[in-house]
């Protein structure tokens, strides 16, 4: 398949784990770890998927998701959200900022797959 | 004949005494009982240096002169003591409740804040205090030069010029060691005045020796000499009655304001009551010590060669009779006079120098208020070190310049007529509102410039400095102005002219300018503090900056008054406010405090300048200056009363607003703990389970990556656990469930525990670690590791957080009020005023900051010391982020 | 009036005391008026006043001005003590 996946998360060993589950998969899988400067490393990598944690230093994964809504060129990226808070209101809130899934952690990962799968495919 | 080795010996000998004397009296005071140092015995006793050498030597000779006369520099001062109540009771109370620090603070605060003025009156004081210092050093060199003239072979040794800078140095030395050795909020020194009031006995028991012997033992009774009195060419009362007058007159101003008289009548002055009991003995003092002058006067005219200078009587009689002894004596009491004089002359000028010269100069320089770098008290002491040495140093060159002859016999009524300036503008200021700053500036001027032209500059002779056509012809050939013949009135005594015309045109022209002028806001305020200082001596000041940033003031009291004296005062106004921690509200009450604490060490104008500089815009409110106008004493209670209720309510409103802010903070905390404790849980959780799910899943796993897998999974586990633990941790302090392990130990061998398990147990340590173990040496008994564990934690905080390269971490452990302190200070950006409120409260992270903690590290902090009967607190205005902990030593040690 | 006011008694307490006070205040004016006495005596070559009783005059002014100080500050004192609502 060769899909390219960009994952934006801040844990070492979640980055990892995701990496390795994904491109047994058969996914290209390029990562980054700050909110600084996310927005443009996915503008300038135009993945087919992004996918996107909350808490990340320097920028909240609402904020990094609400100006991609913004720029033409991602208008239409799918993008699954992940959160290690898992309460009503954090889910809420990635509806509200243009989340196309989201997923709360620890998940198991058969779901991730089949939620990336899903995303891409659709 | 007593060798001039043994008058050097004996001189060294007193001045070590002296030395010792202030020294024990600085050491009483400061271990608390030195209550007899201040006594009204002992205030007294320092008014006495306005008895310098030269009315020691000088009176013979002025009265071998020119008969009673010199009575009257005597009779004016003591007029002024009896009559306290007029003048001196106010000054004193003002002095005390305006913090005032020299005769120029005084001058430049009650005319609004004005430092020109302060530094206007500063150089003034110099210029008629410079000759004055050179006449004592004149009279020491003088008095060796009678001993030593006495002895052949150790004559030649003598040099003038050597004697004077030896004394000079000497002098320097002194007044630099127990002038400045601390900077005092109240400008007191102990040490000196013990010592000069010490001096004060040893010149009227020499005096009063050489009179009893002079009545006694050579004019052979008292009825004697009265006879030996009216036979003398002094013998028929012949006085002038306009020199009487003015020469009372003048001494009576002299006495008022001479910065000397100033510093031990006003900034010394310990209790208003002292006054009462100096206002009839300093009179008997003078009574006693002008007693024998005429007999001593009449049997050195009678006894002594034809030609012997009369102003060295009270030495030659002894010698010349062969009383060596009492020739020392005398010599001895001579000294002390002059030495006296200068010590407190040269302090109270550097003083003037320092605060309204050169602290100007330095804080404009260096840009100024909170921006200025450093502590300030090094450079203040630094610059009234300088100072002193500098002002006895122009006295000495005085000395030099002027050949040490008779130019500086008449000296002493011309400075006197020169400090005399004062007298309008002082009087002025404290009993007339209406006088202003314009008015004492124009009076002041030309008070001096008459009086250098009409009498310092034809003082040094004809055609010296001022050419014998101006003399005769008056200046730009105008005849009017003649130096001593003003608008054409001649025959006047020169000294009854001078001092007539600058103290009169001084006046006129003072209360015209001010009439005619109109004071700004300030100066009205200032002078109804000063001239009504008994009705509101406590009335606010007036800044109204709400706007003021209490730690810029924080940062800048510290470098003035230094750091643990700022931090009390910061923290028990913020008490008296109802604030908790170390930063008060900018209030006006409060900055009027601080200015007054502030000008204890640099002047009112400088303060005043600071706390303007940070606290910006007007200084005087609305409010002040209805205030001022209110005159009717019920209005007065009345908006007292409502200002009182009105910052009453703002208070409580204070309180309320904190409170609420508080408790919106802790609600939005609860339902973060929650998600926190949810997100610190799973995240780790998440590797967990991903990772055990590739290992089960997975069959075509290398070796290599079996072990890096199960290895995350082993250490998000531990990861799990300690956060666990922290929690747990956390909660059985909250519930107070601990057991304390106490034990005794050292302060540095926790520290130094603590440093390496933070600094060892993170592959980050670019942190260098400052500490002086020398002030870490402090037995406890407490729970050491407990204590460690948060030391470990702040230092650990400080790793992580500091953002400064290179970062540096000082520890600084101090004792206080049986408490120990250990700050722990980075110099890094800080934390801002926002977070410092939350950062002991659980999950609390500065910023967006992740680093691994939890978030619970302070707050378990706080928990243990609160368990270990101390605190820890957020210290704000050190630079960087800065955290106190405070553990009782009384308390931990009953806990034994 | 009658007696038991003690307002009254602490009036005429602090009665006493301002009268004490404005003999204070008095006493440089009478110290510089008798210190200016000598000036009126006669200073001729023939007829002058020797300077020793110009010295006893002087001094004797100068002891009474010292201890009726002493006295007054004494009873000040006294009064101060005594009165409650002492003032400026």
């Amino acid at each position: 398949m060769g899909k390219r996946v960009l994952l934006i998360e801040d844990e070492p060993n979640i980055i990892e784990a995701i990496s390795f589950i994904l491109s047994r998969d058969g996914w290209s899988v390029s990562t980054h770890s700050n909110g600084h400067d996310a927005v443009d490393v996915v503008k300038e990598s135009t993945p087919d998927l992004l996918i996107l944690d909350v808490m990340l230093p320097g920028k909240s994964g609402f904020d990094i998701l609400k100006e991609l809504r913004e720029t033409t060129s991602a208008e239409t990226l799918p993008v699954l959200m992940l959160t290690a808070r898992g309460q009503k209101a954090d889910r809420e809130m990635a509806e509200r900022a243009g989340a196309s899934r989201f997923m709360t952690k620890p998940f198991s990962n058969s779901e991730v797959l089949d939620a990336v799968r899903e995303l891409v495919g659709s | 004949m007593a060798t001039l080795n043994i008058l050097v010996a004996v001189c060294l000998i007193y001045v070590t005494f002296l030395f010792v004397v202030a020294f024990a009296a600085e050491r009483a005071a400061k271990q608390g009982h030195g209550g007899w140092l201040r006594s009204p015995l002992v205030y007294t006793l320092s008014l006495s240096i306005y008895c310098t050498a030269w009315t020691f030597y000088g009176a013979v000779g002025y009265a071998a002169r020119s008969g009673l006369e010199y009575l009257t520099i005597y009779i004016g001062p003591s007029l002024v003591m009896v009559g306290w109540w007029w003048i001196l009771r106010k000054l004193v109370r003002i002095g005390r409740s305006q913090r005032v620090t020299s005769i120029a603070d005084l001058i430049s605060s009650r005319y609004g804040k004005s430092n020109l003025l302060a530094v206007g009156v500063t150089l003034l004081a110099v210029i008629g205090t410079t000759p004055y210092i050179a006449l004592q050093l004149q009279s020491v060199t003088l008095s060796f030069d009678v001993f030593s003239g006495s002895n052949e072979v150790a004559g030649s040794i003598v040099d003038r010029d050597s004697t004077a800078l030896w004394v000079a140095m000497g002098l320097t030395l002194f007044t630099i060691v127990f002038g400045t050795r601390n900077l005092d909020v109240n400008e007191r020194h102990h040490g000196v005045v013990i010592a000069i009031a010490v001096e004060a006995i040893v010149k009227l028991f020499a005096l009063l020796a050489v009179g009893v012997f002079v009545v006694w033992g050579l004019g052979g009774g008292l009825s004697e000499t009265l006879q030996r009195i009216d036979a003398s060419e002094i013998g028929m009362w012949e006085m002038r009655g306009d020199r009487w007058a003015s020469l009372i007159f003048l001494s009576a101003a002299a006495f008022l304001c001479l910065p000397r008289m100033f510093q031990v009548m006003v900034v010394e002055n310990d209790h208003e009551s002292y006054l009462r009991t100096a206002s009839w003995a300093f009179p008997a003092y003078l009574m006693v010590m002008s007693l024998f002058v005429v007999p001593i006067a009449v049997l050195g005219l009678d006894i002594l060669p034809e030609g012997s200078n009369p102003d060295l009587f009270v030495l030659t009689l002894p010698l010349a009779t062969g009383r060596e002894g009492l020739a020392m004596l005398s010599f001895l009491g001579g000294f002390s006079s002059a030495t006296s004089m200068v010590i407190v002359a040269s302090l109270a000028l550097s003083t003037m120098v320092s605060n309204h010269i050169v602290m100007p100069i330095w804080l404009s320089a260096t840009g100024g208020g909170a921006k200025i770098s450093g502590d300030v008290r090094n450079v203040v002491i630094l610059s009234r070190r300088l100072s002193i040495a500098a002002v006895v140093a122009l006295g000495y060159l005085y000395f030099r310049l002027s050949g040490g002859g008779t130019a500086l016999a008449s000296i002493g009524l011309i400075s006197f007529a020169g400090v005399a300036q004062f007298l309008p503008v002082l009087l002025g200021g404290i009993f007339w509102r209406g006088a202003t700053r314009t008015g004492a500036f124009a009076g002041l001027s030309v008070g001096f410039l008459v009086w250098a032209f009409a009498l310092l500059l034809p003082s040094f002779g004809s055609g010296v400095l001022i050419s014998q056509s101006v003399m005769d012809n008056g200046l730009f050939g105008l005849a009017w102005l003649r130096p001593q013949a003003f608008f054409g009135i001649e025959g006047m005594d020169p000294l009854v002219h001078a001092v007539m015309w600058s103290i009169s045109l001084n006046t006129l022209v003072f209360f015209v300018s001010s009439l005619v002028g109109f004071p700004s806001p300030l100066e009205r305020l200032q002078g109804a503090q000063f001239v009504n200082v008994y009705e509101h001596s406590r009335r606010p000041q007036g800044w109204s900056g709400s706007a003021a940033q209490s730690e810029d003031l924080m940062i800048m009291a510290q470098r003035i008054l230094g750091a643990r004296e700022a931090q009390n005062l910061f923290e028990r106004e913020a008490q008296r406010q109802g604030v908790s921690g170390y930063l008060p509200d900018p209030s006006p009450d409060f900055l009027q405090i601080l200015e007054r604490e502030l000008s204890g060490s640099v002047g009112a104008a400088t303060a005043h300048a600071m706390i303007g500089q940070i606290v910006g815009g007007a200084s005087v409110s609305v409010r002040d200056l209805m205030a001022v106008a209110d005159e009717t004493a019920q209005m007065m209670e009345y908006s007292s009363k409502l200002e009182a209720k009105s910052e009453e309510q703002a208070r409580t409103a204070r309180q309320l607003r904190q409170a609420n802010e508080k408790l919106t903070q802790l609600s939005v905390q609860k339902d973060a703990f929650l998600s926190q404790v949810s997100h610190e849980l799973r995240t780790p959780m998440t590797s967990i389970r991903a990772f055990s799910e590739i290992l089960r899943d997975s069959e075509k796993l290398s070796g290599q990556e079996k072990v890096k897998y199960s290895s995350i999974i082993h250490d998000e586990a531990i990861r799990l656990t300690r956060l666990l633990d922290d929690l747990l941790d956390l909660s059985v302090l909250e519930n107070g469930q601990v057991n304390l392990n106490t034990q005794t130990g050292v302060l540095v061998d926790v520290l130094d525990h603590a440093i390496s398990s933070a600094l060892t147990g993170s592959s980050d340590t670019r942190l260098t670690v400052r500490r002086r173990k020398s002030h870490e040496v402090v037995h406890m008994t407490t729970d050491l590791d407990r204590l460690a564990q948060v030391f470990i934690n702040l230092i650990g905080n400080a790793q992580k957080y500091c953002d400064a390269d290179p970062a540096e971490l000082t520890i600084n452990a101090s004792l206080s009020q049986g408490q120990m302190l250990v700050d722990f200070i980075d110099n890094g950006s800080g934390i801002s005023k926002e977070d410092q409120a939350v950062i002991f409260e659980k999950f609390a992270r500065v910023g967006e900051m992740k680093a691994g903690g939890a978030g619970l590290g302070l707050a378990i902090c706080r928990e243990i010391m609160a368990r270990l009967g101390g605190s820890v607190s957020y210290l704000p205005g050190q630079g960087g982020a800065a955290f106190r902990v405070i553990l009782p030593l009384a308390a931990s040690k009953t806990t034994l | 009036m009658t007696e038991g006011h003690t307002p009254l008694f602490h009036e005429r307490k602090s009665y006493r005391r301002r009268r004490l006070i404005d003999m204070i205040r008095m006493l440089p004016l009478i110290g510089a008026f008798l210190w200016a006495v000598p000036l009126l005596w006669p200073s001729g070559k023939d007829s002058a006043t020797p300077t020793s009783l110009a010295i006893i005059y002087l001094f004797a002014v100068w002891l009474g001005m010292v201890l009726l100080g002493a006295l007054l500050a004494r009873l000040l004192k006294k009064a101060e003590d005594q009165d409650p609502d002492r003032g400026t």
